[in-house]
Parts: C-alpha cells; sequence; structure tokens
C-alpha cells in the first residue's frame, strides 16, 4: 500500500499533531480509517458497524442523517469517509450526501436495497464515490479506503496541477498539522504523500510533493461568502480569482476556490438541471483549451446552443448536437476553443453542463464529455474509458484548479436495455445518440474531487453486481439534452439533473479522473452507444465502442477547433441487435483523449474516422487507456448508421448555419463513413 | 443428547434452512462477523431485527388500512423492511418484499393486501425456524459443547 504510513496512525492519532510525516509510516492502513455510518434502519446498522469494526475500521453510526451533520460539523476533520442509506425518513440521503461533499468535501459512499438504475444514477450525479447495494457484503467495505485515498489523491494533483505555489513550499511537518486547519487526516495524507512522492521523485510531484495544503473547511460563513462572491460576479463570470479577491479572506488560495466553485457549480447544476433533464447532458467538455479542446470545455455547463453559437464551437459540434437536439439555435456565447463536432456528440440535445465558467474552461483543461450521445457503454467501455480516464485523471484535478466545471460530464449510460428505447428515439431526432449505457469517462470535476476511474471498486466484490467496469469507467458526463427522444431510464441523463447521466448503474465513478488534461489534451471519447441490450451486463461493453484515441490528435481540427475532441458518433449496430439499431444508433462519438498532442484531428479524420468508424464489430472494451500518457483508447463501436450520421451531419449543417469550414465536416462527409 | 448429536442435530438443521431457501448467503456472512468478542452477534442482530419488523409490520398493515391507501408510504416501508431482511439473509422475506413492491407500483390494493399476509407469513415462519436454531445452540452451549462452524459455500 503506498501510503503504509498514514492510515495506521490514524487510529491513534487524536489530532493532527499525531501523526509524524516520517514516524508514522505505519503498515496498518487502512486500519483506522474513520467511517461515519448513516442508516435508519437498526438492523442494517447493526450489521455494518461490526463489518467496518471487522475490517478494523474506526466506525461511528448514528441513525438519522441531522445527527450526521451535527457530528460532521463539529468534528470538521474527524472522519474519513461517510457511509449513508438513500432512504431516510428525516432527510433525503442524497441531499446530505450533498452536504457533505460541499461543506466537508468528504467522501461519501450511498447505499441502498434499491438498485433501479435512476437510484444508482443519481448518486453518481449527486457525486457519491461509490454506491453499495444492500445487503451489503464485507467484502464490499473492505475496500472502502481507496475513496479516501483517491480524494486525497485528486486533491493532490490538484494542486500540483494548478501550479498552486502558495502552498509550494510549505514543508508539512507533523508538527504544524496541527496548525493547518487540515484535519489530521489531510496532514496524514498529505504526509504520506509527500512522503510517497519524495521517494517517487516523479514528476510534477517533486515540487508539490512538499506541499502540503492545507484543508479548507468551508464553513458555512465562508461558504455564503462564497455564494455572494459568486452572485455577484455573476454565475457565469465567476472565475476563481476574482472570487477569492472578492471574498478576502486570507489564506484561502485560488485553488480552493477553485475546487469548492467546481463543486458548487455541480450543486447548481443539478439543481436546475432537473427541469433540464431532457435536454441536458450534454456537455461535452473538451479539455482544455489549450489548443486542443477548447471548445469544449467552454460547454461547461452551456447549453450547446450557447457553444455552437460562439465560433469557436464548431458548427458541425454544435449542428451535431444541436441538430441532433432539434436545436437549431446555434448560441454562440460560448467560447468554444474547439468544439469538434465530435467532441460533442449528436447527442439529441446537448446541452453544456456547466453554463459557467466558460473562460474557467478555456484555461481549464476540458474534458471531452460526450454529450447527450446514448452509448451504451458497456461495461467494456466504461473499462475503457475508466482507463482513460484514469489517465485522465490529472484533468480532473486539472480541471479543479482550473474551476472547470466538472468538465466531465457524466455520461452515465443507462443500462443497455434501455438501448432498445433509445434506439427508437434516436431514429427521430437523428442524432446519433449514444445508448445510455455507456460508461463514459467521467470527467467530472464536479464530481467530487475524489472521482477517480474507481478500479478498485469494482473488484471489490462490491456484491452489488455492478460491474466493475462502471467504476472504472470513466464518466462522461453527456448532458443528454433529448429527454424527448430517450426515455428517461434510458438515459439517466435526462433524469439527472445537469448531468448527463447515462449511467451504468453502479456509482459511477465519479472517481474517474480524466486526465485529460495533460496537457490540454482533448479527450475524445469514442462512445459508441451500444444500442444493443447487454443485458444482463449492464456493463458490457461489448458493444460500446469507447474509443480514445489518443494519436488523434490534431489540434487543428477544424479551423477553429483544436480538437482535441473528435466526437464520432458511433453507431452501435447491428451487432446486437438490431435492427432497431440503426435509427437509433448514435453516431459513434469518438472521444479521443489526448493528452496534448493527442487531440483527434477532426478533419484528417475522415479517413481517421473513416478507419475508426469502419470497425463494426463491436469492440470489446479491451482498450484501456494504457496510463496517462496515452490516454487514447480508442472504443470502436460498430459504427454504422449512416443515416444517423446523414441526418447528423445535415442538421449541423443546418442548425449551425455554417461554418463548415469550422468543422471540417467536409473532412467527415458522410461518405467517409462506413455503413 | 449428547453434545456430538446435538451438534449434528445444529448442522443439519442450519443446512436444511439454506436448501429451503429460508435463509441465504447472506446469513453465512452475519456467522462470519461472530467472534469470540462478540459472541451472541448473530442473536443480537437477528433481534433486532424481530424487534423492528413487528414494528414494520404493524405500520405496513395499517396504512394498508386506511380508506385511502398511501402507497408511497406502503412502499417505503416494504422497501425498509425489503432491506432488513435481505441483511440479515431472510431470503424468502426478501423475495415476498420484491413482490410486493411491484403492486406497490401499481398501486392495487387488493394485491398489496394480499402481499401483506404474504410477507408475514414468511416473516412468521423465518422467525420460528430461526428462534428454533438459536434454542439448539442455546442447548449446545449449554452442554459444554460449541457451535460448529458452517461450511456451506454458495
Amino acid at each position: 500500500m503506498n501510503l503504509s504510513n498514514g492510515m495506521g496512525s490514524m487510529s491513534t492519532a487524536s489530532s493532527s499533531g499525531a501523526w509524524k510525516s516520517a514516524d508514522v509510516v505505519s503498515d496498518q492502513f487502512p486500519a483506522g480509517l474513520r467511517v461515519l455510518v448513516v442508516d435508519d434502519d437498526p438492523t442494517c446498522l447493526m450489521i455494518l458497524e461490526k463489518m467496518l469494526r471487522t475490517c478494523l475500521y474506526e466506525v461511528t453510526k448514528c441513525n438519522r442523517a441531522e445527527i450526521a451533520l451535527k457530528l460532521l460539523r463539529e468534528n470538521k476533520n474527524g472522519f474519513d469517509i461517510v457511509i449513508s442509506d438513500v432512504h431516510m425518513p428525516d432527510m433525503d440521503g442524497f441531499k446530505l450526501l450533498e452536504c457533505v461533499g460541499l461543506e466537508m468535501d468528504l467522501p461519501v459512499i450511498m447505499m441502498s436495497a434499491d438498485d433501479g438504475k435512476s437510484v444508482v444514477m443519481k448518486g453518481v450525479t449527486h457525486g457519491a464515490c461509490d454506491y453499495l447495494i444492500k445487503p451489503v457484503r464485507i467484502e464490499a467495505l473492505k475496500n472502502i479506503w481507496q475513496h479516501v485515498v483517491r480524494k486525497k489523491k485528486n486533491e493532490w494533483k490538484e494542486v500540483e496541477q494548478s501550479g498552486s505555489v502558495e502552498e509550494g513550499d510549505r514543508q508539512p511537518k507533523p508538527s504544524e498539522d496541527a496548525d493547518y486547519s487540515s484535519s489530521a487526516n489531510e496532514g496524514t495524507w498529505k504526509n504520506s504523500k509527500r512522503r510517497k512522492d519524495e521517494e517517487e521523485e516523479a514528476d510534477e510531484r517533486d515540487d508539490s510533493s512538499t506541499l502540503k495544503k492545507p484543508r479548507v473547511v468551508w464553513s458555512v460563513e465562508l461558504h455564503q461568502q462564497f455564494v455572494g462572491a459568486v452572485n455577484q460576479l455573476g454565475i457565469d463570470k465567476a472565475v476563481p480569482k476574482k472570487i477569492l479577491e472578492l471574498m478576502n479572506v486570507p489564506g484561502l488560495t485560488r485553488e480552493n476556490v477553485a475546487s469548492h466553485l467546481q463543486k458548487y457549480r455541480l450543486y447548481l447544476r443539478r439543481l436546475s438541471g432537473v427541469s433540464q433533464h431532457p435536454s441536458n447532458l450534454n456537455n461535452s467538455f473538451l479539455s482544455p483549451q489549450e489548443a486542443s479542446f477548447g471548445a469544449m470545455s467552454s460547454l461547461n455547463g452551456l447549453d450547446l446552443q450557447t457553444l455552437a453559437v460562439t465560433g469557436q464551437l464548431p458548427a458541425q459540434s454544435l449542428a451535431t448536437l444541436q441538430a441532433g437536439l432539434g436545436r437549431s439555435t446555434a448560441k454562440s456565447g460560448m467560447p468554444m476553443p474547439l468544439v469538434d463536432q465530435r467532441n460533442l456528440f449528436s447527442f439529441e440535445n446537448p446541452k453544456l453542463r456547466f453554463a459557467e465558467g466558460q473562460q474557467h474552461l478555456s484555461s481549464s483543461k476540458p474534458m471531452n464529455l460526450l454529450h447527450g450521445i446514448p452509448t451504451n457503454m458497456e461495461a467494456k467501455q466504461l473499462a475503457n474509458l475508466h482507463q482513460s480516464a484514469q489517465s485522465l485523471g490529472g484533468v480532473n484535478m486539472q480541471v479543479n484548479a482550473h474551476g472547470v466545471q466538472n468538465s466531465a460530464l457524466l455520461m452515465q449510460m443507462s443500462q443497455p436495455q434501455s438501448r432498445g428505447q433509445i434506439l427508437n428515439e434516436t431514429s427521430g431526432t437523428h442524432v446519433p445518440r449514444l445508448s445510455s449505457s455507456i460508461g463514459q469517462p467521467i470527467l467530472s470535476n464536479g464530481i467530487p474531487s475524489g472521482v477517480l476511474g474507481r478500479n478498485g471498486i469494482a473488484d471489490n466484490g462490491r456484491g452489488a453486481g455492478y460491474n466493475p467496469v462502471q467504476q472504472n469507467s470513466s464518466m462522461l458526463n453527456f448532458p443528454l439534452n433529448n429527454s424527448s427522444e430517450l426515455p428517461g431510464n434510458n438515459f439517466t441523463l435526462g433524469s439527472t439533473p445537469g448531468m448527463s447521466s447515462l449511467t451504468s448503474k453502479g456509482a459511477f465513478p465519479e472517481d474517474v479522473n480524466c486526465e485529460i488534461k495533460r496537457s490540454g489534451f482533448g479527450a475524445s471519447y469514442d462512445i459508441f452507444n451500444e444500442l444493443h441490450h447487454h443485458k444482463s451486463n449492464d456493463w458490457d461493453l461489448q458493444n460500446v465502442g469507447l474509443t480514445f484515441d489518443a494519436s488523434q490528435h490534431t489540434n487543428t481540427m477544424h479551423g477553429s477547433l483544436d480538437s482535441s475532441v473528435l466526437v464520432h458518433q458511433g453507431f452501435s449496430s447491428s451487432q446486437r441487435s438490431a435492427q432497431s439499431r440503426n435509427p437509433s444508433t448514435v453516431g459513434k462519438a469518438m472521444f479521443s483523449i489526448g493528452e496534448g498532442t493527442h487531440h483527434v484531428n477532426v478533419q484528417n479524420n475522415g479517413q481517421h474516422l473513416n478507419s475508426l468508424i469502419v470497425d463494426n464489430t463491436v469492440r470489446v472494451k479491451a482498450e484501456r487507456v494504457p496510463d496517462a500518457s496515452s490516454q487514447t483508447s480508442f472504443f470502436h463501436e460498430q459504427f454504422g448508421q449512416e443515416d444517423l450520421m446523414s441526418a447528423l451531419l445535415k442538421q449541423q449543417q443546418e442548425g449551425i448555419g455554417a461554418t463548415e469550414n469550422e468543422f471540417d465536416f467536409d473532412g467527415y462527409s458522410l461518405d467517409n463513413i462506413p455503413v | 443428547m449428547e453434545v456430538g448429536q446435538m451438534q449434528r442435530q445444529w448442522v443439519d438443521y442450519t443446512k436444511s434452512l439454506f436448501l429451503e431457501g429460508f435463509l441465504d448467503g447472506q446469513f453465512l456472512q452475519l456467522q462470519q462477523l461472530q467472534d469470540e468478542s462478540n459472541p451472541d452477534f448473530v442473536v443480537e442482530v437477528v433481534s433486532l431485527f424481530f424487534e423492528d419488523s413487528e414494528k414494520l409490520l404493524n405500520d405496513l398493515t395499517r396504512a394498508l388500512e386506511q380508506p385511502s391507501v398511501d402507497f408511497k408510504r406502503v412502499d417505503a416501508h416494504v422497501h425498509q423492511f425489503k432491506g432488513s431482511s435481505s441483511s440479515i439473509g431472510a431470503q424468502r422475506v426478501k423475495n415476498a418484499c420484491i413482490a410486493f413492491r411491484n403492486f406497490c407500483e401499481e398501486q392495487n390494493t387488493e394485491g398489496c393486501i394480499r402481499c401483506v399476509q404474504q410477507v408475514k407469513q414468511e416473516y412468521y415462519l423465518v422467525k420460528n425456524k430461526l428462534e428454533t436454531l438459536f434454542a439448539m445452540e442455546q442447548q449446545i452451549v449449554a452442554a459444554g459443547g460449541s457451535i460448529p462452524i458452517l461450511e456451506l459455500s454458495f
């Protein structure tokens, strides 16, 4: 265990001071992990407590959400992780989840006897780092520590990547821990991390390894100040820097604000997204800027239209997105750097998730999220995505750093079964839809920064029957707007506020961090929706071909697009099913997540696409993103709906009005697409 | 009856409960959690379950007796019951709850009433079985023996 030094001492440490960086390296981790369990069912509570104690965790149980919050507030750094039931009489579990996420920023695991897709999706969109189905088995609990680690890891990365200089030279000292507002936990983690880093000497960690960023506790007052500042600036214009200035809180760093902003946005999005459900979820987040993506980032939260409007958004992409969605208005407001159409899956209703923060986006690494592409990502895809997401993991951090709203749109794919429905729907829209069950990499920063691809979870015998893949797959959040088209259940997108959630059941990895941003990469996820039902296995990614095409980058995809994100609409065709697929198959959306250079060049893609698309076979997601650097894994899904594509393209053209050249659709002509 | 015999009886009885579907793998998990530090864990949990269930079943019955049935409430109760019964491994009860929920969704009062009966029946059955099992365990312990470790694999 990497963090061997940390947790072991946790149990003994009464305060952060107890943590000595060097001397408490303990191999006991994760023993001593401080868990708070909340469940109104006394039987379950007792069983859970016993199980957790057997895992050598420190357990505190309570049967009311309010009591839990009280405990958490009084003891800010007293817990490492929270496990909560969904259905509770006094407060909805999701509400609790949000509060904890906003205020304390702890990883939260949801549980329920309810394994319905929508509920699980809700968990994902609300930022739960995992979702356990009752009855919970001890194996599932054994590995919950990974969420804690992951979160810390991400925070570290975030700090690093954001280039935070503030913390730069802080030498975390054990004795200083107490001084920090960070919890002992935090200190522990940082220390362990630091140590680890020092050992590794790794890459970016080098200077940040000594960084010890005290954890900022977002108290109610602080949060109110924050909200005040945001409102003053206007939610769209609220940039961490300005917020920081307005708040004028000593000791608060831009990064703190940025990550909090991200969560806040996610929260808002969720709130507002509920209504827009049908339409939203098409957030395609393109990796930031820098060159490559760009466009997508601006998509954050912005309606596609908005995005489309801006020249940046490639007309095509917009068109695709909108067209598919039936929106023909291209909004320009979004500075979408490169909105590659590809990047934007032509989801029915692409909706940019995060409306604000375009500017953030540009600076941050937007993740390309396939919007609304109903893709059935089978587990494989998810896994693939996950892989990429993992590599992209950095993105998450980065995004956070930049305060990018979760560029990662959670694309939660609904179960494959739903695909059938989607299929039907898509026919209407011509928008390539990724069938719901696509597990797209989640580039959601919003999701508690701890979003990490969870490899481990899957393996943990959750017993929930979650397909591991799910967790691994990074989820791309695609706001799917096509509510009309896609049955709600199919896409969780519709249902999840602000999040295009095509979730595959189970907790979607919010933790999937797509390190999309490695260097401004464009994450291109090639998401093929798997309209087929995979059925038994939600995660059967076979159909879904998420391909991360690392290699495809070409920033110059479109004139204006950096494009890293190439969204190919893949239609999962035939493979399974069907016929019905045709209409529904959503164009294969290819998201290529490429770091830096890996940008899918749409233009070039004409051919490239062909090659990509041609693949009719369902790609089992075996492609895993090898590592951060290579994030691109391609998922090919059967591609094949020519008609869809053409419809898509057409729509784009109409919708966008044109800047064909921008989209370079020419290159992406239909005929290139093998049907 | 000597201890060895009692123990064998216990093993057979336990196995039968699994084979007949009264209990499932989750119950085994509970047994595995029981150790020296917590020698009565299973009994404690199950007792808690019984207590809680009585209340729940009462609430459920009452809710269904209302002139205008609040299905949401009924469903919430059933959901809860499903959760707790599955947590201790009471498989048949859990299954009855699952069926019950379907009727709730359909807002079928008649169906729900029938289901409540079903659920209650299963509950009392398993309660009875478990109480018998625990009595056997007590006898074994009283006779100086120890409860055998089950090696059932599912």
